[in-house]
């Protein structure tokens, strides 16, 4: 995106007057509010706002926003997206997808986004089951979960989003939480991300898997269970008592007690959100807090930027002229006397 | 020198008159180099003004096991001072590099047409890979052909001497000395060779000099007393075509030439999303060398991201364009829907090869019509146009690009691997003779509102680029209400949107159908399609010449097809469908216009033989013909 002049907006003005579709209570209603709510303080212009999602619950999504707005196919958003960005790098892109529509379907296309970098923002609304076809295990579902094509339980192996977004190159890694206050900050720095910006969100499915996230979502617990990390500050948790240290021993973060605030005596690591080792450390904790906002965030140059500037490179000194191109290589004349052999 | 004895018959030799044109084929190992010599020789025989055809018959495999009879690569030029639509039925000359390379191409050669044999080649072990029990070269077996062993390993190795190669490297030059033989044979000038040698091997001089030298030692060695008798040089003058400036030009070339053409004549940028597959990739090679014709070409990480960035790019404002093959075109497939559902222009070439499956990659077919045609989920209607050959891609190309961006349509553009691998003479189009047809974006609400899902006159909705203000709107796969282009389930909406589809693209506008060769109305019409053109043609000629009541009739508007078509085939008597395919387009005819087409076919991955189509066209027509 060229630098611009921030442009007033209000969360009304990104509202559709479409009829928004999804299940009374469903977290997908609160992501649209954060978003709806953020675009304002981004200062950008509606028509310059693409929004392009693949097939699930969470991609009706764009028919909800007051912007250009493409409802693809299923998994293929992020193809779509590419050539909307190629073809036109002015545009700010977002990707809304799902588990099943990012990692299973288009499991291929998300890798290659994310290694390329388009500087696009990609939301991926999590809620481990596939909603819409009603209620069948998706790809980040946990062994065991019961569904109607699993009713014996699933037997397969959970994918990790963010895991599979690091293990893919990307450049920033975030989470947020559908009803998480916190949210909007974390759109407001995948947007400020010069490149593929990669937004976890647990996304409550009230219908098919009802408080898969509680433990760490529902208020009692998330205290001792969310870790909000932030570039720069110690990472605490439950109210500082908490905080994540690195054993050398076996090169991985564990929960450690903090005393009476005391967290570099207790050895807890300060949040740097260039760092890929901890970022990657953080997505495989497991026993711990789960950890949230902004993983990794360490920009490098654009996919969209590479190819523009190739093109204008390769044409440079080059007039187009379609008469000399299709009069190209070794050429003869015919003259009407069949020139002697 | 050994020459076998002659017994050809004098039957044989009143069915092979001395042709206004010859046909050579050259045939080797897959590491010979037998495409290369076969370019080669086919530029320098168009810089003679000889018009021609070519056929490149390569094996799939990349450097297959040596001297099999799998791993050979032939090359077949057909050349003269007649109009040239076919690479030839039969060849007068075969060249073949070892035994294998003999063994699968020696039944075509005509009877008492001439052999060229490398000898140094027919050694024990490569006569067992090509299953030889003797060496044919010193038995009988190949008494009804001319036989003309060389030497041509030992004697290129000794051109080369003096440039210090090692064995294998200096073998390597074989194809250039078998190459300098065959220009000395038809008086083809060496110097163009001479040049593209230098330039492809400015890094290594010494490589350069050395095929040089094998190019001229070959062509000495025709020039001095060393060959004698009947072999001597043979002069085809050149063909007396149209005026004007000429190149050679293969399928590939000419349709990304053609596409880019398109998008200008649009006032476009194109957006090409590819993913390499034979025999398409080479458009996508020919593109990405022409960005200063606002020309972006993606190399997706699948064919489906392919199309879907093409899609993209046409939502953004580009001409978005992708190309495949069959098996990747099935992948586009869902694509493609979407393409008509939400009205965008996107141009899908599919360069035909055998299939199903992975098929035949390297060898041709036209069997992927019905993919074309019909082949998509729900009612699903798409404009199809087919190309007929290599020089004919340029306007089939510009013809694709017109349709999609006035229609706001996807467009299906069949070629097949023959046309895309093939090279012809194509006289060099003087683009001013073409007409813009340039794009209007829709820049603000027209009065009475906004509504993208409104018609014009052509029932296209109206593009809008993302970027442009007061004209916000969302698009998708989901049915769209007539008009505002929100959801909309209603029975009655999705009756209307099917049939407005339906009606859109049954309205554009193609040319009427016309006849190549013939008459409208009489005893039998050959209707084709794509790159059974030539062999089409010239059976039809040939027939015509015998007095025969038949004409020719080719189909470039695939879906929708012409207006006139259906009354023009009630015109005839008895219709015949020559195709490479088990009867596709005899399919849509029957159906069409429930006339009794009668289907020819031939998938065995080559062309069709003009004899072949001519035996048809006398079977059809019966003993009394006229």
């Amino acid at each position: 995106m060229n630098e611009m002049t921030p442009v007033q907006t209000t969360l009304k003005d990104w509202e559709s007057d479409q009829e928004v579709r999804w299940c009374p209570g469903c977290g997908d209603y609160a992501v649209l509010k954060a978003v709806q709510r953020t675009m304002p303080d981004l200062g950008v212009a509606r028509e310059n706002t693409v929004f392009i999602s693949g097939i699930g619950c969470s991609s009706r999504f764009p028919y909800y926003m007051e912007t250009y707005g493409f409802h693809t196919i299923h998994g293929r958003a992020p193809a779509v997206a590419t050539g909307v960005k190629l073809a036109n790098p002015d545009l700010d892109v977002w990707i809304i997808t799902g588990d099943g529509d990012a990692l299973s379907i288009g499991g291929n296309h998300m890798m290659h986004l994310l290694r390329r970098n388009l500087n696009t923002q990609v939301l991926l609304f999590n809620n481990e089951i596939y909603g819409l076809t009603k209620g069948q295990y998706s790809p980040t579902s946990r062994v065991g979960t019961r569904s109607p094509s699993t009713p014996f339980g699933s037997v397969d192996s959970p994918a990790s989003p963010c895991a599979f977004a690091l293990g893919s190159g990307a450049r920033f890694v975030a989470r947020g939480i559908d009803v998480h206050k916190n949210l909007p900050n974390v759109l407001k720095a995948a947007h400020a991300h010069q490149g593929a910006a990669f937004v976890e969100i647990f996304q409550n499915c009230i219908v098919y898997n009802d408080d898969v996230f509680a433990p760490f979502t529902a208020k009692p617990n998330a205290a001792a269970n969310q870790l909000w990390l932030a570039h720069g500050e110690p990472m605490l948790f439950d109210k500082g008592t908490k905080g994540i240290a690195l054993d050398v021993k076996t090169l991985s973060l564990n929960v450690v007690d903090v005393v009476e605030g005391d967290w570099e005596g207790a050895g807890v690591l300060v949040h740097d959100q260039t760092n890929r080792t901890i970022a990657h450390m953080l997505v495989e904790m497991t026993g711990g807090p789960v950890a949230l906002g902004v993983l990794y965030d360490d920009p490098k140059p654009t996919f969209d930027s590479a190819v523009i500037e190739q093109n204008r490179s390769a044409s440079e000194g080059k007039t187009p002229d379609l008469q000399k191109l299709v009069s190209q290589g070794q050429t003869w004349q015919v003259t009407k006397q069949p020139h002697p052999m | 020198m050994a020459t076998a004895v002659h017994k050809v018959t004098s039957e044989e030799a009143a069915a092979n008159p001395p042709p206004e044109a010859v046909v050579v084929r050259f045939a080797g190992d897959s590491g010979d180099g037998m495409q290369l010599t076969g370019g080669q020789f086919t530029l320098s025989t168009a810089l003679t003004g000889n018009d021609l055809a070519t056929f490149p018959d390569f094996p799939a495999e990349i450097r297959a096991p040596q001297g099999t009879l799998f791993g050979v690569s032939a090359f077949q030029i057909n050349f003269g001072s007649t109009s040239i639509e076919t690479a030839g039925d039969a060849p007068d000359v075969l060249i073949a590099m070892n035994p294998a390379a003999l063994k699968v191409n020696v039944e075509t050669l005509k009877p008492g047409g001439l052999i060229i044999a490398d000898e140094g080649e027919f050694s024990d072990r490569n006569l067992a890979k090509a299953k030889y029990d003797a060496n044919p070269l010193e038995d009988d077996s190949l008494a009804k052909w001319q036989l003309m062993k060389l030497n041509i390993s030992q004697l290129t190795l000794d051109a080369v001497k003096p440039f210090g190669l090692g064995n294998k490297e200096a073998l390597r030059c074989k194809n250039m000395w078998t190459l300098g033989l065959a220009l000395w044979m038809f008086d083809r000038d060496r110097q163009p060779i001479i040049d593209w040698l230098k330039a492809k091997f400015a890094r290594a001089p010494e490589l350069a000099e050395a095929n040089i030298a094998a190019l001229d030692a070959g062509h000495a060695y025709g020039e001095t007393a060393e060959i004698g008798g009947q072999v001597g040089q043979l002069s085809v003058p050149a063909a007396s075509v149209e005026e004007g400036l000429y190149r050679t030009v293969t399928g590939a070339e000419s349709i990304s030439l053609g596409l880019v053409a398109g998008a200008q004549l649009a006032g476009l940028p194109m957006f090409f999303g590819g993913y390499p597959i034979t025999p398409a990739s080479a458009i996508l090679h020919h593109l990405s060398r022409l960005k200063e014709y606002g020309v972006t070409t993606f190399q997706a990480e699948d064919e489906i991201a392919a199309v879907a960035a093409a899609i993209g790019g046409s939502y953004a404002g580009q001409l978005g364009v992708t190309s495949s093959s069959g098996p990747g075109i099935a992948l586009k497939t869902e694509a493609i829907g979407l393409a008509i559902m939400t009205e965008l222009p996107l141009v899908v070439v599919n360069s035909q090869r055998g299939g199903p499956s992975t098929g035949l990659p390297t060898k041709t077919e036209q069997s992927d019509l019905y993919q074309a045609v019909y082949g998509r989920n729900g009612d699903a209607p798409m404009p199809v146009i087919a190309a007929r050959s290599a020089a004919d891609c340029f306007d089939a190309a510009i013809e694709a690009c017109r349709i999609a961006t006035q229609y706001m349509t996807p467009v299906m553009l069949l070629t097949d691997g023959y046309i895309a691998n093939a090279a012809e003479p194509w006289k060099v189009p003087d683009m001013s003779g073409y007409s813009p047809f340039p794009v209007r974006f829709l820049e603000e609400a027209p009065e009475g509102g906004f509504q993208p899902y409104a018609r014009d006159e052509k029932l296209a909705r109206p593009w809008v680029k993302p970027g442009t203000p007061g004209l916000l709107h969302r698009i998708g796969g989901i049915e769209k209400k007539a008009g505002s282009g929100n959801i909309d389930y209603s029975p009655e909406n999705h009756q209307a949107m099917t049939d407005l589809r339906a009606d859109k693209v049954a309205r554009i506008a193609v040319p009427d159908q016309d006849i190549e060769i013939g008459e409208v109305g009489g005893k039998l019409a050959v209707v084709g399609w794509g790159s059974t053109f030539g062999p089409i043609t010239q059976a039809v000629r040939r027939a015509r010449k015998k007095g025969l009541d038949v004409s020719h009739i080719h189909i470039r508007h695939i879906w929708p097809m012409p207006k006139n078509l259906g009354e023009l085939l009630k015109g005839y008597d008895k219709v015949l469908v020559p195709e490479m395919n088990t009867g596709q387009l005899k399919t849509l005819l029957r159906d069409q216009y429930l006339i009794d087409a009668k289907p020819l076919n031939k998938v065995s991955g080559q062309p069709f033989r003009i004899a072949e189509i001519e035996d048809a066209i006398e079977a059809a027509l019966g003993a009394d013909g006229k």
